[in-house]
This record gives structure tokens, sequence and C-alpha cells, in this order.
């Protein structure tokens, strides 16, 4: 086989990074506990090359590399600039809350550096192999980084679920994996989709296979009926742990399963069967989702509830198998985790040592003790609820546009209606804010770094909102370079 | 029956029998060593399917380097043998039929069209110079090179992560610091107090 070096320059990014952290991970343990900031700015720096390389080819053409097994297309190259910049700010955040819980260490980076690099691995996959290393990639360094406050049993236990039920998430999609291998003879993704579109594949064996990677996908996005890990996940991590987890891994989710139902499966006779499935995935999702964070008084639970219907409309634009759709459930993810961040971050700024503000309670009269901040939280909320003029409302509209383009008018009410209740809980940390009485009453005075950043975030999900034009055509033009549809 | 049939039943019978010594021996060490033998006639029928490279791993892995950790850790626990032997009769039931529901599986397989002795004929035989060492040492370096350095990449993960979680900071560990006993001042070790001039009670004195 021949082999120059050129091959490799699709991974560059992901051979950058894996360079990073090694050379990090040594460099950390000549740096005194004093001083880890080192190692933070490292890691800063590292993720902000990697991006910087990721972007650089955006609107290339699709290529492979390692024979086969790697592809680089623009709807890769921007998920992977997006993954890097949402860690890097999600770190920003976290910064003030490690330190005082003894979790300010160099693990925590590296291992954070690691969980990214298990992302990029997922989302440029050209092969099932490649996809389920990504994917326990990304899932051991979740599951250590949630055990990492070893001292809370809180902790623990959510590491504990969320090993046990992502091992049960692995096993459903390797042995989904497994039953289309046996259909088509292959585990390159090119190979399947040239597999099945030949009609050469058994086809029960393959609608076999279908259920369970739809199921394994419904479990690393977190929607109904496999979102028994979210709410715990969410509320016993770290808060810093539960950005990590809520945000990023759902731009890599988006990709694994553009990746597995699209590329792989995307031939007609499939599309029909895995539509119904994801139908019941997104309905499932938004009742689950919308009407059980109703009943949370933990903020945290809350957001994990609100995810879970996120995810539902997400699913909305898959299943609708255009690339209209797709683009529209691209526009959706990148939405979801630029106010996810927003959301958590702002759990973290108001973190104290020792104090978690994780209840709802106390959001209470935060106008009263920084009018900016709660203003901020205000843009976010009215944003997942989808309240025009933020950006929440043109990420569901569009999402809603293609489930309606092929005539699924009834399942576009039913979200819609299911948004309105979910409407309700946003605005009732809204009401929260602005006419109750604080009950604590210590400044909030996050770093310089986190103040800049987390303004940025608010104001960006009001000024997107006002041009969504912008982003909605990026992701459209990545998904029309890189998807072909058969 | 040819040599290589009586070969294959010979060593199959061994391991079948080590199997079940596994599970039926009284002393937790006598299981374990049963269990190398089980891996090492498993090693020869790989042999015998021509898969020599996967059979001297074996060896080399499970018993050279598994198994020796298993009985070093059976030997320095001390194990309550009466505890692990209890419900053995209970279990031994429903053991039973599970494993008769798998064999009934088995051989429904391997008796179908699909992997029955006609649907998969015996593979011709290797030439005498061709080493299949060579040829997965080959398709991992070539073709899955980039799923070999991810998979080595989860075994760092799974290295920092145990070390993370596991590691106790060094502060119960007790080290002197000669550079702090070297710079430490009288002032650090040392704290005058002024105090009042006490009266002595001369009433009670002797």
């Amino acid at each position: 086989m021949e082999f120059s070096i050129t091959d490799l320059m699709p991974a560059a990014a992901d051979i950058f990074l894996l360079c990073a952290v090694s050379v990090i991970l040594i460099i950390d343990l000549f740096v005194s506990d004093q001083r880890k900031i080192v190692t933070y700015g490292l890691t800063q720096a590292a993720l902000l090359i990697t991006a910087i390389i990721a972007a650089r080819s955006i609107g290339t053409e699709p290529v492979s590399a390692f024979s086969g097994m790697f592809v680089g297309d623009a709807l890769g190259y921007f998920l992977k600039t997006g993954v890097c910049l949402t860690v890097m700010v999600g770190l920003a955040y976290s910064r003030a809350y490690l330190a005082p819980r003894g979790m300010y260490r160099g693990e925590y980076f590296v291992l954070a550096m690691l969980a990214v690099l298990g992302m990029m691995v997922m989302i440029s996959a050209n092969h099932f192999l490649v996809l389920y290393l990504g994917v326990e990639l990304l899932g051991l360094s979740l599951y250590s980084m949630v055990a990492l406050a070893r001292d809370s049993a809180r902790s623990t236990e959510g590491a504990m679920k969320y090993f046990v039920l992502g091992a049960l998430a692995s096993g459903m999609l390797l042995y989904g994996m497994s039953m289309i291998y046996g259909a088509t003879g292959s585990l390159g993704i090119p190979e399947i989709a040239d597999a099945v579109q030949q009609g050469n594949a058994n086809s029960t064996i393959l609608k076999f296979g279908l259920v369970f990677v739809v199921a394994g996908i419904g479990f690393k996005f977190g929607a109904a009926p496999f979102h028994m890990w979210v709410p715990d996940v969410y509320h016993g991590a770290p808060t810093a742990v539960t950005l990590l987890i809520g945000t990023a891994p759902k731009l890599a989710a988006f990709a694994f399963a553009m990746r597995l139902l699209v590329e792989a499966l995307g031939a007609e006779q499939l599309v029909v069967e895995w539509r119904q499935m994801l139908v019941l995935l997104s309905v499932a999702s938004l009742v689950i989702g919308n009407v059980a964070a109703i009943a949370q008084t933990n903020l945290k639970r809350m957001l994990a509830y609100s995810t879970i219907s996120h995810m539902g409309f997400l699913l909305l634009g898959v299943l609708s198998g255009t690339l209209e759709g797709y683009g529209a459930a691209m526009f959706y993810v990148c939405v979801y985790v630029l106010m996810g961040l927003g959301a958590f971050g702002m759990i973290l700024l108001m973190s104290r040592d020792g104090f978690e503000a994780e209840e709802l309670d106390d959001l209470k009269g935060l106008n009263q003790r920084n009018p900016w901040y709660a203003f901020v939280m205000l843009l976010i909320m009215f944003s997942m609820a989808g309240v025009p003029p933020t950006i929440g409302f043109w990420a569901k509209l569009y999402v809603l546009q293609a489930v309606v383009s092929i005539g699924y008018v009834w399942l576009a009410v039913v979200a819609a209606a299911f948004s309105l209740i979910g409407a309700f809980y946003y605005l009732r940390v809204v009401k929260l804010m602005y006419f109750d009485e604080p009950q604590r009453d210590e400044r909030i005075e996050p770093g310089f770094d986190c103040r800049v950043l987390m303004s940025a975030n608010g104001l960006a999900v009001l000024a997107l909102g006002m041009m969504p034009g912008l982003l909605l055509a990026v992701c459209v033009s990545a998904i029309h370079l890189s998807v072909r549809l058969p | 029956m040819n040599f290589e049939a009586s070969v294959f039943y010979f060593f199959s019978a061994i391991l079948v029998i080590a199997a079940l010594r596994v599970i039926t021996a009284r002393n937790p060490v006598h299981s374990a060593l049963f269990l190398v033998l089980a891996f090492f006639t498993a090693a020869a029928l790989w042999l015998l399917l021509e898969a020599e490279f996967l059979a001297i791993v074996l060896v080399l892995v499970y018993v050279g380097a598994v198994m020796v950790l298993f009985l070093f850790v059976i030997m320095m626990l001390d194990l309550n043998l009466e505890k692990l032997r209890e419900g053995y009769w209970d279990y031994l039931l429903p053991s039973l039929i599970v494993a008769g529901v798998m064999v009934v599986e088995m051989a429904v397989i391997l008796g179908g069209r699909y992997f029955g002795l006609a649907a998969m004929p015996h593979p011709p035989a290797a030439g005498a110079d061709y080493s299949n060492t060579k040829a997965l040492g080959r398709l991992l370096y070539t073709e899955y090179v980039y799923a070999f350095e991810i998979a080595a990449v989860i075994l760092l993960v799974a290295i920092v992560a145990a070390i993370a979680l596991t590691l106790r900071s060094q502060k119960k560990n007790k080290y002197q610091a000669a550079y702090k006993q070297i710079a430490v001042r009288r002032s650090d070790r040392v704290r005058l107090v002024s105090m009042p001039g006490e009266e002595r009670d001369r009433g009670d004195a002797p």
C-alpha cells in the first residue's frame, strides 16, 4: 500500500490535539498545585489551535484518510470547531468553580481534552469500528470526570449510573452494528450504503439491526424512552462536568446520528423505517421532557429535562430526511449548545466555595443582586422557551418547517403544543429572578474572563436571533457539501 | 478418524474436564490452576485452526499475565471458603437450565443451513512460509492503524482516570522536607508571651 504524509492532512486537527494532550499530561507533572493555571492555559491554547486547524478546512469537498476509516468533510470540520470552542468556553466558566472543590487538577483538563478527542473521532468516523471507538473514548473520559469529585456520594452514584447505562447503550449499539455487518458484509459506511442501495442485503436483518442502532442513538442523545440517565447524571455530576456533558457531546451525537442513519442507512426503504422510530422517540421526549420539568425544584434537574425535550425537537429535524431538515437539525443543535453553555455557566457563576447555586430558589431576586446577569439569564430562558426575537425561536421554527414539508403537520402541532407547556417552567425562572425577594445577598463577582464570556454568550443568543440567516446558511451549506442523498 | 480429528477430541476432552473442575474444585487455587489448563488447551485448539498468533497470545497474556495475577490475588486474600460455597446446590438447577438452553441454541445455529459443515467448508491450508502474525501485523499497522491508535488512547484514558480516581493526595504521607527544616526561624517555633508576675502567697508557705 502506498503511503504519503499528505494522507494524514485531513486529520491534522485530531493529530495535533492528541500530541498536545500527551505533552500537557507530562508538563502537568512538573507544575505545582499552586500554578495549575499553566496547565489551564496550555489546555485552552491547544483547544484554540485545534479549532483553528479544523476551521481552516471548512468548505472543502469530502476526503477520506486512513484507508477509508476517516472522512473529512464540511459537516465534520464545522462541528469539530464547534466542539473545541464550546469546551473552551465551558472550561473558562468552570475554572473558579473547580478550585475550591479540589478538582482544579491536571487530570481534569487532560480528561476534558481526551473527551474532545473522542468527540472529534466520532464526528469524522467513516467506519463503524471508529464510530464505536469514538463513543467509548468520549464515554470513558466523561464517566471518570463525573466521578472526579471523589468525596461526594452523589457524584459517585451519578458516575456509576452513567457508566452502567452507557455500557448498556454501547451493547445495544454494537449488537445493532453486528446485525448490519451480517446483512451487508461490511463495516465501512460507504460500503454499507452501497450494499443497502443495491438491495443485496437481507432486509429483515437490516431492520433488526436498525432498531438497536436507533436505540443506541437515543441513549447518546438522551431522548425518551432512553433518557433515564440524564436527570441523575446532570444532577449528580459536579456542575462544571454537567456543563461539559450537556453541551459539546450533543454536537458529536448529531454527527453520530448523521453518519449512522443518513450516510450508512439512508436508503429510501430504510428512511421510511427509521422515520417512524424517530417520530416515537421525538414525541416521547417532548412529552416527558416538558411535563416532568415542571415538577422539578432543582435547576440542574430542570435543565436535564429541558435537554430531553430539546433533543425531541432536534430529532424532528433529522426524521424529515431532507437536506433542509438536516440543516435545521444542525442549526438546532448549535443553538442548543449556545443556550446550554449560558444556562449551566450561570449556575457556575453563582456558586461559591461550599455552596452550589443549583436550586431554583437560589435564583430568587437575582435582579436585585445583579441586574445584568439576571438579564442574560432572561435572554437564555426566553431562547430556550422559543420566544422571538431570540435565536431559540428560529431554531424551533426551522425544525417545524422541515417536519411540515414532509406532510407531518400533526407532529408539528404536537411539538408546538408541548413547547408551549415547556414555556411555563422557563418563564417561572424569569419570575423568580425578577419578582421574588432574594434569599441570599452576597455579591456575584466572577472573574473578568467569565464576565466577558457570559455577556457575549447572552448577547449572542439575542444577536443571532436578529439575523438567524447567517448561521442557518452555514449549517445548510455544510450539509449540502457533505451529505449525498441517494 | 484421522489424526487431526483425534487430536481435536483429545484436547477438547481435556478442555471440558478442566472447565468443569474450575467450578467444582473445592480449593480456589486449584480452580485457578484448572483455568490455566483450560486456557492452555484452548490455545492448542487454536493451533489446530492454524491461528498460531492467537494461540501464543492466549498463552502469553492469559496464562502468563492475567492468571498469575489472579493466583496472587487469591493467595493474598483471606477467602472465606464456606461463604463462597453457600447456595451452590440452589443455583445448580437454574444454571443447568441456562446451560441446556445455550447448548440447544448452538446446535440450532451450527446445524442450520448458514453455519453447517456444508456451508462452512474447511479453508485451504496456508503454505509453510505463511505467517499469520505478519498478516495480522500488516493489517493492524496499515488499514486499521487509525482504530488501533484510538484504542491506545482509550487505554491512556483508563490509566489517567484510574490514577486520578484512586491516588489520594500526599497529605497523608509523612516525609521530611529538608528545605523547610533548614529555613525555619525561631519565630516560627517559639512564641514569647509576656505575662504579669504572680505574687506568692506568703501565708501558706511552710
